[in-house]
């Protein structure tokens, strides 16, 4: 146990890696992979809650791979704002798997099965890396790793829809360039400090305050890189395609985690290594990136008005709902970024259950577009109560998690003065509301279609299985419990993290 | 003149092919000293097999190195890297931490790395191998009526 305490960091990271690869080996069997698979996510989120534990007896850890010490070895270092991250990837990768057995065997070829656990593992292992990496070109390695999986899981939803394959290609092309502006970026910084550990570079930047030229084309390249894997608005183009074309088991687990990951890298970059008291990165944060932020919240809510398949509903909502975490992050406060931490975790566990209850509706009835939910509440009561109420946290009702955060964040905001962006959220929570209302509507007031009933006129019950339905009743669970009791909790987590990155109360 | 045309460029390749092969040896095992190893003589030693793929057919390299082998291959390397570094944990060390694995901290690193460098060249070939397969092995492009 006190091994697990004192390696957790690596394990986490090297379990499911090394796992990937035997998982690829394994003969064809229905339960074989999956049942790998998931052991070795119970194990890693069991690393991940230990991780947690140490973190918060002993404020930081720093894991020096190899015994190299820092900086000039790669370490990976944990403190109060990538610990709960951490777990919150392995409890949503726990949650897909185990969503995934039903899924799969509907989806994937039997062939292709082994490898796309495999490719799912490597996912994990890369978005694990990325969080707890202290090294920054160790993040651009990890965020390859996830992403190239990424690119062949979006791939494989082609069995389901070929759709997905001209999706794959695009995340393929985009996600490369957004990569490729990352280690851009940490090249210009390498040349500019010298040193690619970030806690160093941070020293080395505060000391040259902020640097010259070299680190502002930098940080921009930085920013635009992430900007794409997080889907900041102009830059999101690839996420509603893949989203809604590939397996649905990844979808849920992309839209829970992939722009997390890498939303937690901006604040990193931001916040760590480059400090808001440079004057470039406090311009490129309080205007462009709010700017975009904003912008990308009503015009991304509009489009998820406008859309016929809740898949690409959702997922332009994901958009919008990015724009919440970056408006946080561009009010420059504790507050704010506490709020856009807090909405960070309760997206992703809200995306994450909308997305496996839609996914369930699917391997039932083949139906992913709005006018086909009709009446889907008579036929498949839990999976549609657990959507409702995760739609419901979506839009921001009281008592469940989008409304702490949302709270949050518009407090956050009115305590800068800026009451606009208060007004801004509301417009697109009732933007929401009408999206999210929408759907509900149809799967509550319409008439289940002929072929569900029986011949004498009943409405036949076509429940998901039991492995998909645990998943998606827990996070809509989590969702109300956040809202009840656990921000109590989460708050505090929140602010931790708040206070690692800004010192003090920012502006 | 009769038989086969190609007869000076399978004789050449015949001759160079395990002189390829021999070279992507030395490379891997003098990575340590010189310049090289694991992913370098991985390339070449696949660089090898390509050359026979070109000269004698797609389906005579496929029976020298048949693709269920490459799967393995690639999976293989990854483990060997990796299960030194689970080796340097049962050790009491940090993950790769090559110092704890012989008598003194000189010879852990040197047996470590040579460990290493073996998984990388496994990877490595198979990968470039398995890439080469699937570009050789292309399906003709689809009708329109399949999609």
């Amino acid at each position: 146990m006190s091994w697990l305490f004192e390696h957790g960091v690596a394990f986490a990271i090297v379990l499911p890696l090394l796992m990937a690869a035997a998982v690829a080996m394994l003969p064809r069997s229905r339960y074989l992979a999956w049942t790998v698979a998931l052991a070795v996510v119970t194990a890693v989120t069991i690393a991940a809650i230990a991780v947690l534990l140490t973190q918060a007896d002993a404020g930081e850890i720093v894991y020096r791979m190899g015994g190299w010490e820092p900086p000039y070895g790669i370490s990976l270092r944990i403190d109060a704002v990538n610990a709960p991250i951490l777990l919150l990837i392995a409890a949503m990768a726990l949650a897909s798997f185990l969503y995934a057995e039903p899924a799969v065997a509907a989806e994937i070829a039997p062939e292709r099965r082994g490898p796309f656990y495999a490719a799912l593992l490597l996912c994990v292992a890369g978005l694990m890396g990325m969080v707890v990496t202290g090294d920054a070109f160790n993040v651009f390695v990890f965020l390859e790793v996830s992403s190239i999986s990424t690119y062949t899981l979006v791939a494989m939803g082609a069995n389901r829809d070929r759709r997905a394959l001209s999706a794959a290609f695009n995340y393929l092309i985009l996600g490369s360039i957004g990569a490729t502006f990352f280690v851009i970026g940490v090249g210009f910084l390498y040349a500019e400090t010298g040193t690619l550990n970030m806690e160093d570079m941070r020293t080395i930047l505060a000391a040259m305050e902020g640097g010259s030229r070299v680190s502002q084309v930098a940080f921009g390249f930085i920013v635009v890189g992430l900007g794409l894997k997080l889907a900041l608005f102009p830059l999101h183009t690839w996420l509603p395609g893949a989203y809604a074309y590939s397996p649905t088991v990844v979808t849920a687990f992309l839209a829970s985690t992939a722009t997390k990951a890498a939303l937690y890298l901006l604040y990193r970059f931001c916040f760590t290594v480059f400090d808001p008291s440079f004057d470039y990165v406090a311009v490129v944060l309080g205007y462009v990136v709010t700017g975009l932020a904003v912008t990308g919240m009503i015009f991304a809510s509009l489009q998820a008005f406008f859309q016929t398949d809740v898949r690409r509903t959702l997922a332009f909502s994901s958009v919008a709902q990015v724009g919440y975490m970056l408006l946080g992050i561009g009010i420059l406060t504790t507050a704010g970024l506490a709020g856009s931490y807090l909405h960070l975790i309760n997206h992703a566990v809200i995306k994450g259950g909308l997305f496996l209850a839609l996914g369930a509706m699917w391997y039932r009835f083949g139906i992913t577009r709005t006018a086909d939910l009709a009446g889907i509440s008579k036929t498949m009561p839990v999976t549609t109560a657990a959507f409702t109420v995760l739609a419901f946290s979506l839009i921001g009702v009281p008592f469940t998690a989008g409304f702490v955060s949302k709270v949050a964040l518009a407090e956050a905001a009115a305590e800068r003065g800026w009451w606009w962006a208060v007004g801004v959220i509301m417009i697109t929570s009732i933007l929401a509301l009408f999206y999210m209302g929408r759907i509900m509507m149809v799967a509550y007031f319409s008439d289940p279609p002929a072929s569900c009933r029986r011949a004498d006129g009943t409405v036949e019950r076509r429940e998901a299985p039991a492995l998909m339905l645990i998943p998606m009743v827990g996070l809509a669970a989590v969702s109300v419990l956040i809202g009840m009791r656990g921000n109590v909790v989460l708050t505090h987590v929140s602010e931790t993290a708040a206070q690692v990155l800004i010192p003090g109360a920012g502006l | 003149m009769n038989g086969d045309p190609h007869v000076l460029l399978r004789v050449i390749a015949k001759f160079l092919i395990p002189l390829i092969a021999l070279f992507a040896f030395y490379v891997q095992f003098h990575g340590e000293y010189g310049p090289g190893g694991g992913f370098q003589a991985g390339v070449i030693l696949s660089a090898s097999v390509i050359l026979y793929s070109l000269i004698f057919g797609l389906n005579a390299a496929k029976r020298a190195f048949p693709p269920v082998l490459i799967r393995i291959g690639m999976s293989l390397g990854v483990l060997l890297y990796g299960g030194t570094g689970v080796l340097t944990w049962i050790q009491g060390g940090e993950f790769l931490n090559y110092s704890v694995l012989a008598h003194d901290a000189i010879h852990g690193q040197h047996w470590g790395i040579i460990a290493v460098e073996l998984g990388v060249f496994a990877t490595v070939t198979s990968v470039m191998l398995a890439i080469f397969y699937a570009f050789g092995s292309r399906q003709p492009s689809i009708e329109d009526q399949d999609w």
